[in-house]
């Protein structure tokens, strides 16, 4: 394939994101990368779940948590995985145009997300004087809820930047595969959520 | 080459050339050279400590450099001479087993070589200043996190950065072998080198990240003030141990199992039959693989986790035993009634069965729970893990040099001088560590930096040092027949041993797009079905057409180098914050290039067929 081919194609493919073997490649490239990030959250939350009495103290996660905030956070993570699949759904249609806009919206959710989070953690240091050095579980809080966060961080600003760079020339072979697997990435991060917002908030709260 | 760089010529545009190159190739070739300069490294060491241990209460090193010796031979031994070894070879020959023109994603394939080679030499500047890490390769917590200095920290940082990159080399040969492969490839079709390049990728993949979770801990206690291993917070140091070994077991299995592969690719080559019991082979490397999971407790079977983890563990480990045998036989009925010639790379085969045996079953023993309350931290534990380790992987690695020495550098290792080569260091071995498991018995403690007179251990450790120094004999022969090999030995051609697969199939040198036509494979052992067709070489797939190639980069190197600069200022930002500035200049390079990367069309170049034919003409390219 031709290097114009693939930067202006004729006509664009039912899945432009597998469409040439560099696609192909990074797509199951990206998800086995996916698989080993798996093993790195069960160990952080293996971490967690260990040190989870750990409190030395006052501050224990049902005294912490407020499951309002965490409640929204949820709402907006989960949307915006949802907003990405639209993005997704109209690459597929190639529709251009369309798929930034949803991606500009998912990337405002993904704002929103984090600002609650730094405002949440901001909460327990300053109200509870609860920080990452007080106690083991405050290490583990923390490190996972963190860890997260900075997944949340760069997914970010991984789609910022592939919105900026393409939205003069529009959709081809080449950044096909980029948006699609930045989208992958956005996913396991909201999945990951999930497992946090069960493991940590619900059973601090009520385990 | 149509990088710029390669117009040029002379030797900073050589340099240049092996800074920027995404081929694989000359990966391998840098794999090589930096794998075997630390094994070097590793091996002083090693010499180091036996001098130590020669007589009882010597004082030849101090208690304190002793710690540092043993440590630091250990982490260099694993992950900066064996495994660096192993992407070398697999590098060199995986995509030409396949029949690919290169890896699916070269420009990470050169990012995880930079990593690996940024992280080393972290690792290893620790020595000059003030002090190398001291805690043991295990590196566990609480020693490690109370350990004075900063040889610790240069641990952390130097096994996340060369971590990372031994990941993304992983997931690279993952999806390789999966969306590489020449048409007719199948997977049980597959060498059995590349089967175990795949099964060993996909242990990378999933044991490299307890690791990373490991050292983000261990980093956040010792420089950030967290206390997941401090006790008087609610710590717990049990978690590295587990999460060390999650990582560790997989460890052994990635270092052994690659070179299982290349033993059996040997084994039938130099047999002139084709392997026995291909599918058992293929089976027992996937089940290990499996199975390598499931016992990384055996390595804390003292730590009092209770009768029935124990037991649980003890089986499991004791299951592996039975794949593991299936490959001893296999072997040995692969020679049976072939017609063998004992070239050098088929001398350390032959040699690697006992040996490895003798590893392996002194491991069943050590997986006996009850009785690894006697042997955990003796000499016993010393004498299993080299016997694998050594009679394994340094023999597996030496037999693989020898066997595709030629395909990387177009000439034949002298036999004589690799057969000169192999008994000092094959005697030396046994003498060396044979001994070690009775010393262990008789309760000679591992990781002491002296032994007492009048305990009946002084005559074994003297044995054991002069094993030792017969193995560095033995490599010192092997180093200066690479030298008299490349200015004395003739060229050979692309098939010299009368091989059997795709990879002798090219000219020795390959041209740096493998295949001027990609091959159609017709059978197992590819290159035979074609020989026993009375055909010269491969059919190809395609007409001869344009190759679309990809672009060299230095971005990796920068990559990396940033995250060089940012682990000095991780490490001591503890002593004054100002060195954060490195930490942010190093990310900065870092994440810059990253964005560099993401922002700029790279789309490669094409190789014309006008080029590809007058390359035929000269001979390439069959
Ligand atoms: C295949 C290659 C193998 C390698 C590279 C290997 C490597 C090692 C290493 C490095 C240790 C030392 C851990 C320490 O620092 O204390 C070790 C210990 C151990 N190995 Fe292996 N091993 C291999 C095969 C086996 C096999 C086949 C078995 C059993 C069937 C086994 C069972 C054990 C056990 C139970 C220990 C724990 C000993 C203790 O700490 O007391 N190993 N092995
Ligand atoms: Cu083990």
């Amino acid at each position: 394939m031709s290097h114009d081919d693939v930067l202006n194609p004729k006509q664009m493919p039912h899945d432009p994101e597998k469409a040439t073997l560099e696609g192909k490649n990074k797509f199951l490239g990206f998800w086995f990368f996916l698989g080993g990030e798996t093993v790195l959250f069960a160990s952080l939350f293996g971490t967690y779940l260990a040190l989870n009495g750990s409190t030395q103290g006052e501050n224990t996660p049902e005294h912490l948590f407020g499951l309002e905030l965490v409640f929204i956070m949820t709402m907006l993570l989960l949307t915006s995985s949802l907003t990405s699949v639209y993005a997704m759904y109209h690459m597929k249609n190639h529709n251009f145009q369309k798929m930034q806009l949803w991606l500009v919206i998912t990337v405002l959710l993904g704002l929103g997300f984090l600002g609650c989070e730094i405002y949440e953690f901001m909460h327990y240091i300053h109200e509870y004087e609860f920080t990452f050095r007080s106690s083991a579980f405050g290490s583990a809080f923390y490190t996972l809820v963190g860890f997260h966060g900075g997944h949340v961080l760069f997914g970010l600003s991984w789609i910022t930047a592939l919105i900026i760079r393409n939205q003069k020339r529009g959709l081809n072979l080449y950044n096909a595969p980029k948006y699609y697997i930045a989208s992958l990435y956005w996913h396991f991060i909201d999945v990951v959520w999930v497992f946090i917002f069960t493991v940590v908030y619900l059973m601090g709260k009520v385990g | 080459m149509s990088t710029a760089a390669a117009q040029k010529s002379g030797f900073l545009a050589t340099i240049w050339d092996y800074l920027t190159t995404v081929d694989h190739k000359k990966i391998a070739q840098l794999y090589l050279y930096t794998g075997g300069f630390f094994f070097l490294v590793g091996g002083v060491e090693a010499m180091l400590i036996r001098i130590q241990l020669m007589k009882p209460d010597n004082d030849f090193l101090s208690a304190g450099l002793y710690n540092e010796m043993i440590t630091m031979h250990g982490t260099t031994m694993i992950f900066l001479a064996a495994m660096p070894l192993i992407f070398a070879l697999m590098n060199a020959v995986v995509p030409l087993q396949i029949g690919a023109r290169d890896v699916a994603f070269p420009f990470l394939n050169s990012l995880g070589f930079w990593l690996f080679f940024f992280g080393g030499v972290l690792l290893n500047v620790s020595w000059f200043t003030g002090g190398a890490p001291d805690a043991g390769w295990t590196n566990y917590a609480p020693l490690s996190t109370t350990s004075p200095g900063h040889g610790v920290d240069y641990y952390v940082m130097g096994l996340q950065i060369s971590g990372a990159g031994t990941l993304i080399a992983g997931i690279n040969f993952l999806v390789t072998i999966v969306n590489m492969r020449a048409p007719g490839m199948t997977y049980m079709r597959m060498p059995l080198f590349t089967w175990s390049t795949f099964v060993t990728s996909a242990l990378i993949l999933f044991a490299f990240p307890a690791l990373t979770v490991g050292l983000f801990l261990m980093m956040f206690d010792r420089m950030f003030g967290s206390a997941f291993f401090d006790v008087a917070l609610g710590g717990n140091v049990i978690i590295w141990e587990h999460l060390f070994w999650i990582f560790g077991h997989p460890e052994v299995y990635i270092l052994i199992l690659p070179l299982f592969g290349a033993f059996s690719d040997i084994f039938s080559t130099f047999s002139k039959k084709r392997l026995f019991g291909y599918s058992a082979m293929v089976f027992a490397t996937v089940l290990i693989g499996f199975l390598g999971f499931m016992v990384w407790a055996h390595h804390m079977f003292t730590v009092g986790m209770g009768p029935i983890a124990n037991s649980i563990f003890a089986v499991a480990t004791m299951a592996i035993a039975v794949p593991t045998g299936i490959k001893i036989f296999n072997w040995l009925f692969t020679m049976w009634g072939g017609q063998i010639r004992m070239t050098a790379a088929m001398l350390w085969s032959v040699a690697f069965i006992p040996s490895f045996t003798i590893g392996g079953m002194t491991g069943v023993m050590l997986a006996a729970a009850a009785a690894d309350y006697q042997y955990h931290d003796t000499y016993f534990v010393v004498g299993h893990f080299h016997y694998v380790i050594v009679g394994g992987v340094a023999f597996g690695l030496f037999a693989g040099l020898h066997y595709w020495w030629p395909k990387m550098f177009g000439k034949i290792l002298n036999e004589k001088l690799g057969k000169l080569a192999f008994w000092p260091f094959f005697i030396g071995f046994h003498l060396t560590f044979f001994i070690q498991h009775f010393l262990g018995l008789m309760g000679m403690p591992r990781r002491y930096w002296v032994f007492l007179d009048g305990q009946g251990l002084n005559t074994g450790n003297l044995i054991s040092t002069i094993g030792a120094f017969l193995m560095a004999i033995g490599t010192i022969i092997f180093l200066i027949n690479i030298v008299y090999t490349a200015f004395k030995e003739p060229k050979v051609g692309g098939d010299p041993w009368n091989g059997r697969t795709l990879e002798w199939a090219i000219p020795s040198p390959p041209p740096h797009y493998n295949f001027a036509q990609t091959p159609l494979v017709r059978g197992l052992d590819p290159l035979w079905v074609e020989k026993m067709d009375g055909k010269k070489g491969m059919t190809p797939s395609e007409p001869l057409g344009d190759i679309h190639m990809p672009n060299g980069s230095i971005l990796p190197f920068m990559m990396s180098l940033g995250m060089f600069i940012a682990g000095f200022g991780f490490i001591y930002q503890i002593d004054s914050s100002s060195w954060l500035i490195a930490v942010f200049i190093g990310m900065g390079i870092t994440l810059g290039s990253m964005l560099t990367r993401s922002l700029k069309d790279d789309l490669g170049h094409h190789i014309h067929k006008e080029e590809l034919e007058r390359d035929i003409k000269k001979g390439a390219g069959k």
